[in-house]
C-alpha cells in the first residue's frame, strides 16, 4: 500500500460490518452442528429398540428405555457419584490452592523452581496419572504407600477396594490442584501491595488480613476456576477406566461410566441414550448456575 | 537482610520446598524408576540408590513400537491445533473487532457447549464414525478434538484481540485491505504471542484427551494416552517399563506446560484472571 486510496464510498463501508460478520458463521455452524446433532439423534435412540447384538430386534420402544434405566439401581449412585466427586474435587482443590497460593506469594529462595515442581502434576495426561497412583503408590504389594505402612508395623490397605471413590478423587485432585494453585496466585499477585501495608499498619493480623483483604479480592479466580473444573471434572473418564473400571460393584461408577458400560460392554445403545440424555440434563442445570455468576466477572 | 527477615525467609523456603516436593513425589518417583531394572523397581524396601539403566526404554520401543503411537498423538494434538485455528482465527477476529449487541451471548453460547459432557455424545458420534469408516483413524480423532477445544481456542484468541488496538486495523482498512489481508498482514503478526500461547495450549489438551482416545481409537490410531492405558492389565505391574513409556508419553508436553504457564492461567480463565 504505497498511496493512501479512497477505495470505499461510505455506504460501502457501512456496509462492510455486515460482510466481517460472515466470518463467525464457520465456527458458529461447526459448534452448532457439534450440540445440536448428537443431541438429536440421541433422543431419537432413546426411544428405540437398539442393541447391537440383536440386530434384528429393532423399532419404536416407547418409554421402555426409560423405564430400563430408572430400575438399574446404578443410576443413582452414579449422579451422586458425579456430583460427589466434582464437589470434592472442587472443595480440595481450592482450598488447598488458596493455602499454597498465599505461601507462594513470599518470597523465598528458588522459588521459581519449586513452583515448576508444583505445577507439573497438571500437565501429565490422565491415563499416566491414574496408573502411576494405582500401581506405584497405592498398590497394595508393591505400592510405596503399602512400604511406609509395613515399615510401621501396619497392614497395607487395598486402596481401590475399600475407598474406590476417595482414590480416584485423591488422583484427581493432584491433577487439578496445580491449575486452581496457579490462578489463584495470579490473583493473589495482582494484589495492591499498599492495601495490604494499609491494613498491616491498621494492625490486622494474618487471619484478618486474609479475611477482609485477600479472600474478597480472589472471588473471580475461584469462580472461574469452579467453571473450568467443573466442565472437565463433570465427563471424569479415563482415571475411572485405568484404576477400579467403575467397581467394586458401582461404587466408582460416574454417569460417564455408566453411558460407557451399556455402549461398549452391553451394547445397549437405547439404554446408554438415556443415560447420555440424563448426563445432558445435569451438566445443562450445573451450566445455568455457573455461567450466569461466570459472565458477571466477565469484561467481554 | 536484618536477622528477622532472613529468618523468616528461611522459613518460608523449607516450607514452600517440602510443599513442592511432595506435591511432585509421584512424578519424581516415576521417573527414577524408569531408569532402574525390573528387579530393581519392585524391591520390598525402595532403592533410591541404583545402576542406571536404560534397558526399559529400550525395551518398550521393541516391545510395543512406542513411536509409532508417539507420532499418533504428535499428527492428532499439532492437527487438531491447526484445524480448530483455522476456525477460530475469523471467528475471534470478527467478535473483537465488530462486536454487535449478540457477541456476549455468542461468546458464552459457544463456552456452554463445552458444558455438554462428551458421552451425552458419545453414543451418536460412535456410530456417525463407524458409518463413515472415521473410527480408529488419525483423521476422526483430529477433528473431534478440534473441536472440542474450539470454544476454548476462540475465547483465548478472544482475549488476545481484543488487547491489539482497534486504530491500527483501521488503518489498514483505510488503504483498502480487506478482511483476509487485515488477518494475515496485520493481526497476526501483532498478536502472535497471544496466538502462540494458545496454540499450546490446544496442544497440551489435544495430547492430554483421553476420552474421545479410548473410546474412538485401537490398534491403529491409538495415541500416547490410549497406549499407557493398556498397561491398566497385570502388563501394568513392570514397573519400570510402565515408569519408562509414561516418561517418555509426558516429557514433551511438561516442557510446552512450563513454558506456557504464565499465560495458561489468562487462556484458561477467558482473561477473568491476569
Amino acid at each position: 500500500m504505497t498511496q493512501h486510496q479512497p477505495v470505499l464510498s461510505g455506504d460501502q463501508i457501512a456496509t462492510r460490518p455486515r460482510g466481517r460478520l460472515l466470518l463467525n458463521v464457520p465456527a458458529i455452524s461447526v459448534l452448532f452442528l457439534w450440540s445440536i446433532v448428537p443431541l438429536c439423534m440421541t433422543l431419537w435412540f432413546s426411544f428405540r429398540r437398539y442393541n447391537l447384538m440383536e440386530p434384528t430386534r429393532t423399532g419404536f420402544d416407547g418409554w421402555g428405555n426409560y423405564r430400563y434405566l430408572l430400575s438399574d439401581p446404578g443410576l443413582g449412585l452414579a449422579i451422586w457419584n458425579t456430583i460427589f466427586l466434582l464437589a470434592s474435587i472442587l472443595l480440595i482443590t481450592i482450598g488447598l490452592g488458596t493455602l499454597l497460593a498465599i505461601l507462594f506469594d513470599q518470597d523465598f529462595f528458588g522459588r521459581g523452581i519449586a513452583r515448576v515442581l508444583v505445577l507439573s502434576p497438571f500437565f501429565v495426561m490422565p491415563t499416566v496419572s491414574a496408573l502411576l497412583w494405582k500401581n506405584m503408590i497405592l498398590h497394595p504389594e508393591n505400592g510405596l504407600l503399602a512400604f511406609l505402612m509395613r515399615s510401621v508395623g501396619l497392614k497395607p490397605v487395598d486402596w481401590f477396594a475399600v475407598a474406590p471413590l476417595t482414590s480416584i478423587i485423591v488422583i484427581v485432585s493432584w491433577q487439578w490442584l496445580p491449575f486452581a494453585f496457579l490462578t489463584l496466585l495470579t490473583a493473589v499477585q495482582s494484589l495492591d501491595e499498599e492495601r495490604k501495608e494499609a491494613a498491616r499498619m491498621d494492625g490486622a493480623g494474618a487471619i484478618a488480613m486474609f479475611r477482609y483483604i485477600i479472600w474478597p479480592h480472589l472471588g473471580r479466580a475461584v469462580a472461574a476456576t469452579t467453571m473450568i473444573e467443573t466442565i472437565f471434572l463433570l465427563g471424569i473418564f479415563a482415571e475411572i477406566y485405568v484404576t477400579s473400571a467403575g467397581g467394586p460393584g458401582f461404587a466408582s461408577t460416574n454417569l460417564s461410566f455408566l453411558i460407557y458400560r451399556y455402549v461398549l460392554m452391553e451394547y445397549d445403545i437405547g439404554g446408554a441414550a438415556v443415560a447420555g440424555l440424563v448426563a445432558v440434563l445435569l451438566a445443562n442445570l450445573l451450566a445455568f448456575f455457573l455461567m450466569r455468576s461466570f459472565a458477571r466477572n466477565l469484561d467481554a | 537482610m536484618t536477622p528477622i527477615e532472613l529468618r523468616r525467609k528461611t522459613l518460608f523456603t523449607l516450607l514452600g520446598w517440602a510443599v513442592a516436593l511432595l506435591l511432585s513425589f509421584p512424578l519424581l518417583w516415576m521417573v527414577l524408576t524408569s531408569f532402574k531394572s525390573e528387579a530393581a523397581a519392585i524391591a520390598r524396601v525402595p532403592h533410591l540408590f541404583f545402576h542406571p539403566t536404560l534397558e526399559s526404554f529400550r525395551v518398550v520401543q521393541e516391545q510395543s513400537n512406542y513411536l509409532r503411537f508417539a507420532w499418533n498423538s504428535i499428527v492428532v494434538s499439532l492437527g487438531s491445533t491447526l484445524l480448530a485455528l483455522l476456525f477460530a482465527i475469523p471467528s475471534a477476529y470478527t467478535m473483537a473487532f465488530s462486536p454487535t449487541r449478540r457477541t456476549r451471548g455468542t461468546l458464552l453460547w459457544m463456552l456452554s457447549t463445552k458444558m455438554m459432557p462428551s458421552v451425552g455424545v458419545l453414543v451418536p458420534i460412535y456410530l456417525i464414525f463407524r458409518d463413515t469408516g472415521l473410527l480408529d483413524t488419525r483423521t476422526g480423532l483430529l477433528v473431534v478434538d478440534a473441536v472440542g477445544n474450539l470454544p476454548i481456542v476462540i475465547w483465548m484468541l478472544y482475549t488476545f484481540f481484543k488487547e491489539v488496538p482497534r486504530e491500527v486495523l483501521e488503518a489498514g482498512r483505510m488503504d483498502g485491505a480487506g478482511p483476509v489481508r487485515e488477518i494475515y498482514n496485520l493481526l497476526l503478526p501483532l498478536s502472535l504471542p497471544g496466538i502462540v500461547s494458545t496454540s499450546l495450549l490446544a496442544t497440551i489438551l489435544a495430547w492430554n484427551e483421553a476420552f474421545w482416545s479410548l473410546t474412538l481409537t485401537a490398534a491403529k490410531a491409538a495415541p500416547l494416552t490410549a497406549f499407557i492405558a493398556s498397561f491398566s492389565s497385570p502388563q501394568g505391574l513392570f514397573y519400570a517399563k510402565l515408569s519408562a513409556a509414561s516418561t517418555m508419553a509426558i516429557a514433551p508436553i511438561l516442557v510446552l506446560g512450563w513454558v506456557s504457564q504464565r499465560q495458561l492461567v489468562r487462556g484458561l480463565t477467558f482473561g477473568a484472571v491476569k
